[in-house]
Order: C-alpha cells, then sequence, then structure tokens
C-alpha cells in the first residue's frame, strides 16, 4: 500500500501501522504517512482514469488511504462493495442559496447521503476495514451521536461485534438509530468529553478497535474522501472556499489535507480553498481561541442544541486553527437561534434538510457572506455533514401546521384565508415572505 | 496527602511499566513533581520546556479536567486519584 508508517505530528517519531495513536515520546497524535512517489509514474491522465474506474464509493480513492490490502472484498467485481460502502454523495448547486446570501456560486456537499446518514461512514469504513486487517473481532467507539449509529451499522455488515458509547442525554432519534443494528449500546451519564476519557482508559483495557482512538489515525484518513469527492464532482478542481463544521477538527484539517494531497500530486491545480470553521456559541473553544489568537484551545463544558459538535475538549483544535490561519478562512460561531435560522435557510433554498451542525455550517455561511467577506466570484462549497431526521427537536415548533376536517369549505376558510391574511401581513411588513407563493397557487 | 496517579499504556515504559502510582503531595504540581522524581524520562514526556503540560497532555482529578479546576494548582485531597490521558480526537 501507499501508506508506509505512522508519523508523531509534533516530533515526526516514526511507528509500524498498527493500532497506535500517541507517540511514546512527545504525546502527540500520530498520523498515517504516505509514499506517494510512484502513483503518478503513468501520468496524471492515468491516474485519475483509474480513479475514476473505481467503485461509487469511497474505495475509488483507496490508493490515498491507509489498507494494506487496498480495497476491501472479495475479488473481481465484488471488490471493495463489501460491508458498508460510503461517500460519492451528491455535490448539489444552491443557486437559490447563493442568491439568497448575495454570493455567486454555492455548492452543498450532502454527506447526509451516507449509509447511516452522516460523513461518519467514512471514516468508520476506513477504520472498520483496518481493524479486520488488523485482526480485531470488535469495534467501539465514544460517540457524539452520528459516530454511534455508523460504528453499530458497520459493525453489523462486516460481522464484527461493537461497542457503542454515548452521553445519557443523546437526542432519541440517534440512540434509536443505533440500538436497531444489534450493538452494544452503553449511555455514560456525563458529556461527550467523560465518554471519551472512559472510552481511553478502556481502550488500554481491552483488545478493542476503538475506531476514534487507537485506529485514529486510519479513521480520521476517511476524512479526506469528502475533498476527493469535491475536487472530481467539480471537475478535478478546487474550490475557492470550504465551509465546514469543526468538533474535535479533525474533518475540518482532514479535508484540507485532502485537497493538499491531490494538488502536489497534479491531480488539481490552483490555489489551496480558504477553510472557515464552523462552530457553536454553545461549544466554541476553537472559535474562541481563533478570536483571541491563540494558537491551542481551552476546554469548555458543552451547552448547544447542536450536540454532533459538542465537544468541549477538540484534540486536533490546534490543528484547525493553524489550517484556518495558513489557508486565510476563518473560524466563527453561532446561536441556537442562529443555528435553527440555519436549518430552515438550506432547507427552504435547496430541499437538503439537515441536522443541527448542517445548521451550523449554513449559519456560519451566512454570517460570513453578511460580514462581506466572501468575494461574489468565489466557488464556495458548504459541507453538509448530517440528516435532518436525526434531530427533529431543533425544528420542532417552528412552523404551523393547518389542521381541518377533510372539507373544502374548512380548507378555504381555514387554510386559505390565513395565509393570505399572513402573506398580506408580511408584504406591509416588508418580508419577502416565504408563505406568499403558497397562499397564490 | 496520599494520591494515586494513573498512567497511561503510552507511558509505562518510562515508568518501569507500572499502570499506577502512589505519591504525596497536596497540589497537582507537587504529585506530578514527585512521580517525575520517581521515573526521571516521564518529565521530559508530559511537560513542556516551561514546566507546563504538554498541549496533548490531560490530567484529571477524579474525572473532572484540571484545566476547569485550578490548574497544576489545583489542590487535592487524601486518596484522591490523578488520571494522565493523551487527547483524543472525536466524533
Amino acid at each position: 500500500m501507499a501508506a508506509s508508517n505512522l508519523k508523531c505530528r509534533e516530533c515526526k517519531a516514526e511507528y509500524p501501522l498498527e493500532a497506535l495513536y500517541v507517540c511514546e515520546r512527545c504525546f502527540g497524535p500520530l498520523e498515517v504517512a504516505y509514499d506517494h512517489s510512484r502513483l503518478t509514474d503513468g501520468g496524471v491522465g492515468e491516474l485519475r482514469r483509474r480513479i475514476q474506474g473505481g467503485p461509487q464509493n469511497i474505495w475509488r480513492y483507496a490508493d490515498f488511504l491507509p489498507l494494506a490490502g487496498g480495497p476491501p472484498g472479495p475479488s473481481g467485481r465484488l471488490a471493495s462493495r463489501v460491508g458498508l460502502p460510503a461517500g460519492c454523495t451528491p455535490l448539489v448547486r444552491a443557486d437559490r442559496l447563493a442568491q439568497r446570501l448575495g454570493l455567486n456560486e454555492v455548492w452543498v456537499k450532502n454527506d447526509a447521503a451516507n449509509p447511516t446518514h452522516s460523513f461518519k461512514d467514512r471514516v468508520v469504513a476506513v477504520a472498520a476495514a483496518r481493524a479486520r486487517e488488523l485482526g480485531y473481532q470488535t469495534i467501539a467507539c465514544a460517540s457524539t451521536g452520528n459516530l454511534a449509529n455508523s460504528v453499530a451499522a458497520h459493525g453489523a455488515a462486516l460481522g464484527l461485534e461493537s461497542y457503542v458509547f454515548i452521553p445519557a442525554d443523546l437526542e432519541e432519534q440517534k440512540v434509536l438509530a443505533t440500538g436497531v443494528y444489534g450493538t452494544r449500546l452503553v449511555a455514560v451519564k456525563g458529556n461527550y468529553d467523560d465518554v471519551n476519557r472512559l472510552c481511553t482508559e478502556l481502550s488500554a483495557e481491552r483488545e478493542w478497535a476503538f475506531v476514534n482512538i487507537n485506529l485514529r489515525p486510519y479513521y480520521a484518513e476517511g476524512s479526506k474522501t469528502l475533498a476527493f469527492e469535491i475536487a472530481e464532482q467539480l471537475g478535478w478542481e478546487l474550490p475557492d472556499r470550504c465551509v465546514v463544521p469543526i468538533a474535535s477538527g479533525s474533518l475540518f484539517t482532514k479535508v484540507a489535507k485532502g485537497f493538499a494531497e491531490w494538488r502536489e500530486l497534479g491531480l488539481v491545480s490552483g490555489e489551496l480553498p480558504r477553510m472557515s470553521g464552523a462552530q457553536a456559541e454553545g461549544c466554541n473553544p476553537v472559535a474562541s481561541a481563533y478570536a483571541a489568537g491563540h494558537d491551542v484551545c481551552r476546554p469548555v463544558k458543552p451547552n448547544t442544541i447542536a450536540k454532533s459538535l459538542a465537544i468541549g475538549n477538540p484534540a486536533d483544535g490546534p490543528y484547525a486553527l493553524e489550517e484556518a490561519r495558513r489557508s486565510g478562512g476563518s473560524i466563527d460561531a453561532v446561536s441556537d437561534e442562529e443555528i435553527r435560522q440555519g436549518i430552515a435557510l438550506l432547507a427552504q433554498t435547496t430541499g437538503i434538510f439537515t441536522e443541527t451542525a448542517g445548521g451550523v455550517t449554513t449559519a456560519v455561511l451566512a454570517k460570513l457572506a453578511e460580514r462581506g467577506e466572501i468575494d461574489p466570484a468565489e466557488r464556495v462549497v458548504l459541507v453538509i455533514t448530517g440528516e435532518g431526521l436525526k434531530t427533529l427537536d431543533a425544528v420542532r415548533g417552528t412552523f404551523e401546521t393547518h389542521t381541518i376536517e377533510p372539507s373544502v369549505e374548512q380548507f378555504e376558510t381555514q387554510v386559505e384565508s390565513a395565509l393570505q391574511t399572513a402573506a398580506e401581513g408580511n408584504v406591509l411588513a416588508g418580508n419577502g415572505a416565504l408563505v406568499s407563493t403558497g397562499a397564490r397557487s | 496527602m496520599a494520591v494515586t496517579v494513573k498512567i497511561p499504556t503510552q507511558l509505562r515504559t518510562a515508568a518501569e511499566g507500572a499502570s499506577e502510582a502512589q505519591l504525596e503531595g497536596a497540589t497537582v504540581q507537587e504529585v506530578l513533581d514527585g512521580l517525575f522524581e520517581r521515573f526521571g524520562e516521564l518529565r521530559t514526556r508530559i511537560s513542556d520546556d516551561d514546566g507546563g503540560l504538554r498541549r496533548f497532555v490531560n490530567v484529571y482529578l477524579s474525572g473532572e479536567d484540571i484545566r476547569f479546576l485550578d490548574g497544576l494548582q489545583t489542590p487535592v485531597s487524601d486518596g484522591a486519584e490523578l488520571t494522565i490521558l493523551p487527547a483524543v480526537a472525536g466524533g
């Protein structure tokens, strides 16, 4: 495989490609290092064609992922279609959203279209495949919800046992969509950082592959496939800016790494995109460090509706800060109310219903546009990491349902007249109402 | 004050294989100083040049991150448990 070893991101010490994640010398995080020198031997065109000829999932990028045996699967046509293949999610041009924000070109990368409806299937597919290569029988995770769904589902698909640890106050939808896969679900009385601490201790005591702890170097690499897909779907071009949510900071930094790897190989050209990070005000350790000019993050106790981003002690925070500054990007935080508005804005301009994390990302894009930070000529990609059906509480009570008897008269008197009145009210108030079109047709 | 310090697997090679150590001290700093006296190599592994903790080192006093308390100056009581763990990315 192209992966050559694990390397400490801080002190550069090298380690073999095993279930290791921390440098013994300096405690820094380990990352997968690659030797890509032979990949373009046949020219960039051939490498592009090989990628395009690959399966319609992340394994088309197997050359850039840390698996010894290449894509998982038996052989031939069935290769890399086993398990729960992730990726190849739609990149949708969002002209109505762009228009609303006064921008020219906005694309939505809709990663809710993964098997368990979040980007986590990318990272879990890689970590679970690597866990199998390393001989593990059990996969596990500490999760804010989306990872829980994904680990449970991938365990089921691959026939691996799984343990999933979640904070006890998680959204019911995420709990139900985990337990259904037959995992061993453990609800921990505490927040995500407590769950994470418990699992870090357990990972030393059990022979399990904790996908985001001892398998983390492999897991994190899966996020690069988001960048690869965006570039490929744009016709082998780079966007000018990506707006990406930040929880631990891993996704944010790995998306940037994906673009950088491809640019270095000549698969894409031009400037690397500005990386704009998005957090919730109720859990903003990276955004506040960015604003204060710090290069490390002070942990916080999360209190936000964006639970999938509620990591108060973000391990990759320092690298997210570096990346935002290096790329000329930004990191912003938005309030819970802005998150709800972000969910509605995306839904009502693109038809895509995202969970709270996508509300955070959309609201941050809106904020950047409002501040005039985005050049109208920029090609912007908004990364939507998860599905709205998982966080229904966020939209409950935000719109009106008209309940009537099955009678035309009631429809006319109670629905049409109410909508008419509302539309007139909106015209009087001077806002381009969302209900106005419905009242006329 | 007798305090138990739990040592993560990644540091046990520098602690003669010990998974925990009993130490005396009135603050987290004093306990860690005692730990470094016993296992000299641990100091460079988890402390930075200024004597603080490296940025990827988390220390918990009975489950609470000491950065939410008084950091290295946090007082420790008799029988307390101090856990050293690496920072881990999440999801």
